[in-house]
């Protein structure tokens, strides 16, 4: 069985329903989550990746492609994550930051051949050695997309990721993430309170509202 | 291993201070095998309390702690609620960091050599505007209620509590208080008292309660700057602790016990006044008044607080100016020439005990931040912190006074075999650098954005690849500050390395202090300088390294 399943995944906080999910997200699919603020859309995201606050309760399994991965440590699940705000890490080169997600497995020069293949990908050739600091907004957003990619993740989480960029650089990004998104074959989740997110990704929408 | 981190911790801060007071109210009551004395009696009590005027250095002990933390917290006060959010504030604030890192005794001697009756203020306004050619025989230094002791304290006691006032103002909404009680016709000064304050109060009151323990026990200040005849509580307990003549040791003992009741009453008393002031307020805000023209006491306020600082760093560049001075005649407001001939003649004697110094600071602070990474790492992992117990652990050696405990623990040393030895000086360090250096890294630490962890883990990132990869880089700067705090408290240490040393070990602070009565100004300015310099030295590394090694890393200057 491929794909991310969710089965009766229950949030609460202080003993109050947030959500209460049972749904199956196919390798390439896109289940989009929205709703206001405060209804606990990004808590759903925190449990599937393994870092929920402990401020909340939880239950219910998470299957990715058959395997069930509700009680494996975060950094074994294999779920890349997107923040509104890019986080490179501000210590390293951009470079250094796609390197950092690049499996162990691959080693030597072929580890540079990857970051150098993703970064002539989304048109930054060369930006290697720069401090992530000095990128544009949309320069930033797409490092930080192709970091989680390089990574090599089984399913991929949205973090309302589109909300802090410019309105023209918006839908070039949204459009990018989905894209690669597909060409992977990732399931992703995208958690959002913008509607022309929703439209853009399509597929599957849970819509929560205060229960 | 990490797990072990926060055990041991609490091992540090909480393990000294009652194997301390358990060895110290044994002797007390007569009780000390060491000294072949098994018979429990109230002899000790009876001959303290028969000392001449021990009632007076009760008092001063008492109206010091109470005197320096009302006048520091009520300049911190009126300086914030009048002035937080503005240019000046802002940049007041640069200004008084460094003063934190200045050792106590240097700032008394600073002092000193600026208000004594031959100091340098005097020396600038005569013989011109005084007439006198000869120091005046007036009783500045050393007045009897400790005035001059009270000034040095207040003067650095400012500092610590702007520092954790401004940490704890974010969890305030100070600002948008401000705009609601202005625009309700409160002055600033008011309206931040009223609404504000309370809650920043409840964040540092254990900081408060460290000053006035702090001040009514501190020995090296009292020596410097504090009266004589008689001395406060602690001074005496000193002497008596380090006579030669064994048997005062149990009146030190009941002493030691004396100075612990009193910081109890002392902070007692503040207590009651706290519900005071509260009751006041509570009645302000009942009847609406408004305190609109406030002006004065803003000014004031600001005046004051400069004051203070002015008189610290003039002091600083007093003891530097000594350090280097030549032929000095009074009434003469510069020295005649300036020589490194001081610097020369102490030369041999001083590299010994600096380098005791060194050696000190550096093994404990990076044992204590080595604790602390333990400690907050381990937090961080299981994703909750400690209550306030923890915290109350924290603070406990800083509230405890020093001379209560810390001659209990020479004895319980000397029944180890461990006593003054260079690991059981590093050992006491670390009990007083320990807090000071995890309070000054926990506030950074946590509020670094956990999202990069997210981040990191969903990349795959172990949780070790995540602390040394992402966390301590980027955490660097925090880390490196705290570690120039925990030395500058170990430099700053005086009567610990006193007691545990046994005389045997002398830093920077303990040759300067015993010094002070000697009163050569030139040498105790040399020492006094190097005091000051090598904390500001670990500041300046702790500011420059980061700076070195993430000179092309923009994102790595606003701090984390």
């Amino acid at each position: 069985m491929t794909g991310l399943a969710l089965q009766n995944v229950q949030i609460s906080l202080q003993s109050k329903l947030l959500l209460d999910i049972t749904t199956t997200v196919e390798p390439g699919g896109t289940l989009t989550v929205m709703g206001p603020s405060g209804v606990g859309k990004s808590s759903l995201l925190a449990y599937i990746g393994g870092f929920l606050d402990p401020a909340f309760s939880a239950s219910g399994k998470v299957v990715l492609n058959g395997k069930d991965i509700t009680t494996l440590p975060p950094q074994s699940r294999g779920t890349g994550i997107l923040f509104q705000d890019p986080l490179l890490f501000p210590h390293m080169s951009v470079g250094e930051n796609l390197l950092f997600a690049v499996p162990q497995n691959i080693k030597g020069e072929e580890r540079v051949h990857h970051i150098e293949e993703a970064l002539a990908r989304v048109g930054l050739e060369g930006y290697s050695n720069r401090d992530p600091a000095t990128l544009s907004g949309g320069q930033k957003a797409r490092v930080a997309l192709m970091r989680v990619l390089l990574s090599q993740p089984s399913v991929l989480l949205l973090d309302e990721p589109f909300s802090k960029l410019d309105a023209d650089r918006r839908g070039q990004i949204r459009e990018l993430v989905f894209v690669e998104a597909k060409q992977q074959n990732l399931p992703t989740i995208l958690v959002t309170h913008d509607e022309d997110d929703a439209m853009a990704a399509g597929d599957q929408l849970i819509q929560l509202t205060q229960l | 291993m990490l797990k072990s981190g926060p055990i041991l911790a609490i091992a540090i801060l909480l393990g000294p201070v009652l194997c301390g007071i358990i060895a110290t109210v044994l002797p007390a009551f007569g009780y000390l095998p060491v000294l072949g004395q098994h018979d429990f009696s109230f002899e000790a009590f009876q001959k303290l309390f028969q000392q001449p005027a021990i009632v007076t250095s009760i008092i001063l002990s008492l109206t010091t702690g109470l005197g320096t933390t009302f006048v520091a917290l009520a300049v911190v006060i009126a300086f914030v609620s009048g002035w937080y959010g503005t240019r000046s504030f802002a940049r007041l604030q640069h200004l008084i960091s460094p003063l934190l890192s200045v050792p106590h005794a240097a700032a008394a001697f600073g002092l000193a050599f600026l208000i004594a009756p031959s100091g340098f203020l005097i020396r600038l306004i005569s013989p011109w505007a005084t007439g006198v050619t000869r120091p005046p025989d007036v009783l500045i230094l050393q007045d009897p209620m400790g005035l001059a002791m009270m000034a040095g304290l207040v003067a650095k006691e400012i500092p610590f509590l702007l520092l954790v006032t401004l940490a704890a103002l974010p969890q305030t909404q100070a600002n948008q208080s401000r705009y609601v009680t202005q625009t309700l016709g409160y002055g600033a000064t008011a309206g931040f008292i009223l609404t504000t304050w309370p809650l920043v109060y409840r964040q540092i009151r254990l900081a408060v309660f460290a000053v006035i323990a702090y001040a009514a026990s501190v020995v090296d200040v009292a020596v410097i700057l504090g009266p004589s005849t008689p001395s406060t509580l602690s001074v005496r307990l000193t002497q008596w602790m380090s006579d030669p003549d064994i048997s005062l040791r149990f009146m030190a003992s009941a002493g030691a016990l004396l100075q612990l009741t009193t910081v109890i009453a002392t902070i007692a008393i503040w207590i009651v006044l706290e519900k005071i002031f509260a009751k006041l307020r509570n009645t302000i805000v009942s009847k609406g008044t408004r305190f609109a023209n406030d002006g004065v006491l803003r000014q004031a306020s600001l005046s004051v607080l400069v004051l203070f600082v002015v008189l610290v760093f003039a002091g600083l560049f007093v003891l530097a100016l000594w350090s280097l001075a030549g032929f000095w005649a009074f009434p003469n407001a510069l020295p005649q020439n300036l020589t490194l001939m001081n610097w020369t003649r102490v030369y041999p004697s001083i590299v010994s005990p600096l380098m005791t110094t060194l050696m000190t600071g550096l093994f404990a602070t990076a044992i204590a931040i080595l604790l602390s990474l333990a400690c907050l790492e381990r937090e961080t992992r299981a994703g909750h912190k400690g209550g306030s117990n923890a915290l109350f652990l924290i603070y406990l050696p800083l509230i405890v006074p020093q001379v209560s405990f810390v001659f209990g623990l020479q004895v319980f040393f000397l029944w180890l075999g461990l006593d003054a030895t260079w690991l059981a000086l590093v050992f006491v360090h670390l009990i007083f650098v320990l807090p000071y250096v995890f309070l000054s890294l926990s506030d950074p630490w946590r509020a670094w954005d956990k999202r990069y962890q997210f981040m990191a883990f969903g990349l795959g990132a172990s949780p070790n690849r995540v602390f040394w990869k992402v966390r301590l880089p980027m955490l660097l700067k925090p880390v490196l500050v705290a570690a120039a705090v925990g030395f500058a408290v170990s430099i700053g240490q005086y009567l610990p390395t006193v007691l545990i040393g046994a005389g045997r070990l002398p830093t920077i602070t303990t040759e300067a202090v015993a010094l002070a009565s000697g009163g050569n100004r030139r040498i105790v300015g040399v020492y006094a300088f190097l005091q000051m310099v090598l904390p500001f030295l670990a500041f300046a590394l702790a500011a420059g390294i980061p700076a070195l090694l993430f000179k092309n890393r923009k994102g790595m200057r606003a701090t984390p």
